[in-house]
């Protein structure tokens, strides 16, 4: 009895700074973000009181729905596009790429070592006006007006560069952990590669598609540093504006109240997601 | 083998089908080798557009731009890379950002530590809870983390958001990932080993010093590593947090819109250098923590085999 109590409270000594800083940092700011999306800015002052003021909400999203949705049906194609080119990656890496295998792990996290902000910055080369790619881009209609920079297109290249190694790695680590003799078996039942593929493979990766998605997803939704260097005037998303109101119009109303939309939104697509697929496909079988 | 089979065929066939019938085949074999490596060839061209960014600033990091854009090629030159601390603003920027994630990741390591052994080796009341306080920052856009730290510091009306804000920022967004790395660590770990020293008249702390530790040294390691480059790298949640302090992805940003020097390309590759080399000692300590444990599944296999000799 002593024992259990003794070793209870080593582990809330053990948790302890921890929660701590994770509550006092993290929960606490949520709710101040939350009290100053309801407040009302005392006229002329920077000072705010509170009183929920429900409008901040409704004079945000009407004023900014346009890059609200934006963001999403960006995030939405670029994990979609980061779906497909890193399925065949991280299929490839778990069964056949046999001694090649950590090289191609490591050009997987290698995007990683580079800044961020410098790897974006490359993507403006590469995607500048009469660079090779746009040139082969236009030839092949697929830029009409001969400019890739400054567009959706170039917006959704960067962010899908930018978080592919989030797919691949989840996808990777969902396809390795893949009994090969299930895919024997399946062989050895005459099912062809693709009915293997469709009906055994890929049902059990699906924890790395579901992981590697929301991966990707959350924090593409949230960006803003393509659509700020890869993007223009109408390619802006939802992180533009909140940084933009809270840092340079000191709007910290509507700011607050977008950010409270934003986290809202995404943490029901994540709650549908995981009731969807268990918890254990984000955390790993430890979560359990 | 399909040469040796069809070498008796052609006898009998006829000259003018011969020449059609073995293109075919050629063609056919071509196609069937197409389909069985598309894979590979798509997962190729994949690992090839995930390093010619790289390729390109390491490229660019030789460029001898006229103007202060570095966005097309105009000469080579080694003059950026024989004196890549020049500019002094880069620099600064540079060692602060060193300092912060230093710090972030000494502090964020060890108490992530602590909580991943709370979290696998204790059950207790609000486990749960505690989990979900793990999670939930991992599934927060860092826009909206940012966005509330302000918050937080302009309503408690804090004397001055700088280096002070950034390093509380910092620690908290590492947090979760130095727990989730160490906690994997911890889960495939043998228990049994902890028992032995137990048994072996250790004490809980002998045990944690010379038995748990250096076995899951490797795993507070990954978590250490990826919490430095996630510090190291973070702009969006800087970006709010910094007052007058400048990171290096806050020093690229402001730059961006003025003209970036080429030394950023140059500071740029030597940090992807060093991650590289940090990496590769990671991997060794690895292994060598893998050697390790790998001396016990033969002791176990004398144990079994004893009682059957007896």
């Amino acid at each position: 009895m002593v024992d259990t109590l003794r070793k209870r409270s080593v582990a809330y000594l053990l948790l302890l700074p921890g929660a701590f800083w994770l509550i006092v940092f993290f929960v606490i700011p949520l709710y101040f973000m939350a009290k100053l999306s309801l407040d009302v800015e005392i006229p002329g002052t920077l000072h705010y009181h509170f009183t929920w003021h429900w409008d901040n909400y409704k004079e945000a999203l009407e004023l900014y729905k346009t890059q609200f949705f934006r963001s999403f049906i960006y995030a939405a194609i670029a994990t979609l596009l980061c779906l497909v080119i890193a399925y065949p990656l991280a299929y490839v890496i778990a069964f056949k790429a046999g001694r090649w295998q950590n090289l191609m792990l490591f050009a997987v996290v290698a995007p990683f070592f580079t800044t961020y902000l410098v790897r974006t910055l490359a993507w403006k080369t590469i995607l500048a006006d009469e660079s090779p790619v746009t040139e082969v881009a236009h030839s092949i209609g697929l830029a009409p007006s001969g400019h890739i920079l400054y567009t959706s297109f170039a917006v959704i290249a960067g962010i899908t560069y930018n978080f592919l190694p989030f797919m691949v790695l989840p996808l990777y680590a969902s396809l390795e952990r893949i009994d090969v003799r299930v895919l024997e078996a399946s062989k050895d039942l005459y099912a062809s590669a693709g009915s293997t593929f469709w009906k055994v493979t890929f049902p059990l990766s699906l924890p790395g598609v579901v992981a590697g998605t929301l991966l990707t997803f959350i924090p593409a939704v949230g960006d803003y540093v393509n659509a700020e260097f890869l993007g223009g005037a109408n390619n802006r998303m939802i992180g533009n504006v909140i940084q933009s109101l809270y840092l340079s119009q000191s709007n910290y109303s509507a700011a607050a109240a977008l950010s409270f939309v934003l986290m809202a939104v995404i943490m029901v697509v994540v709650f549908i997601y995981l009731r969807f697929a268990g918890s254990e496909a984000l955390m790993g079988q430890e979560a359990v | 083998m399909s040469a040796t089979t069809d070498t008796p065929m052609v006898p009998n066939t006829p000259t003018p089908g011969r020449g059609s019938l073995s293109a075919e085949t050629s063609a056919a074999r071509a196609w069937r080798w197409l389909r069985e490596h598309a894979v590979n060839i798509v997962a190729i061209l994949v690992v090839i557009y995930l390093l010619i960014p790289i390729a390109l600033i390491f490229v660019f990091s030789f460029n001898n731009p006229a103007g202060r854009y570095n966005f097309t090629w105009v000469g080579f030159t080694l003059k950026h890379w024989g004196h890549p601390f020049s500019d002094t603003e880069l620099t600064k920027a540079l060692l602060e950002s060193i300092k912060l994630a230093l710090l972030a990741t000494l502090i964020s390591t060890i108490i992530g530590t602590m909580m991943a052994i709370a979290l696998v080796r204790h059950s207790f009341f609000g486990r749960r809870l505690a989990n979900f306080l793990i999670v939930v920052p991992m599934a927060t856009p860092e826009v909206v983390m940012g966005a509330s730290l302000l918050s937080f510091f302009l309503i408690l009306g804090t004397p001055s958001l700088g280096f002070e804000t950034l390093l509380i920022a910092h620690v908290m967004f590492c947090i979760s990932f130095v727990v989730v790395v160490v906690r994997s660590r911890l889960i495939g770990f043998d228990r049994s080993l902890e028992e032995a020293a137990r048994d072996l008249g250790a004490g809980p702390f002998t045990t944690f010093r010379l038995v748990t530790f250096p076995l899951i040294l490797p795993g507070i390691f990954g978590g250490a590593m990826l919490a430095f480059a996630l510090s190291i790298d973070d702009f969006v949640i800087s970006n709010f947090n910094a007052g007058s302090t400048v990171t290096f992805p806050l020093y690229i940003f402001g730059a961006a819109q003025r003209g970036i020097p080429v030394e950023v390309y140059v500071v740029a590759m030597i940090l992807f250098f060093a991650t590289v080399l940090a990496m590769g000692f990671a991997t060794w300590q690895q292994r060598r923590a893998e050697k390790m444990t790998a001396i016990r599944p033969e002791q176990e296999e004398s144990d079994i085999a004893l009682p059957g000799i007896a």
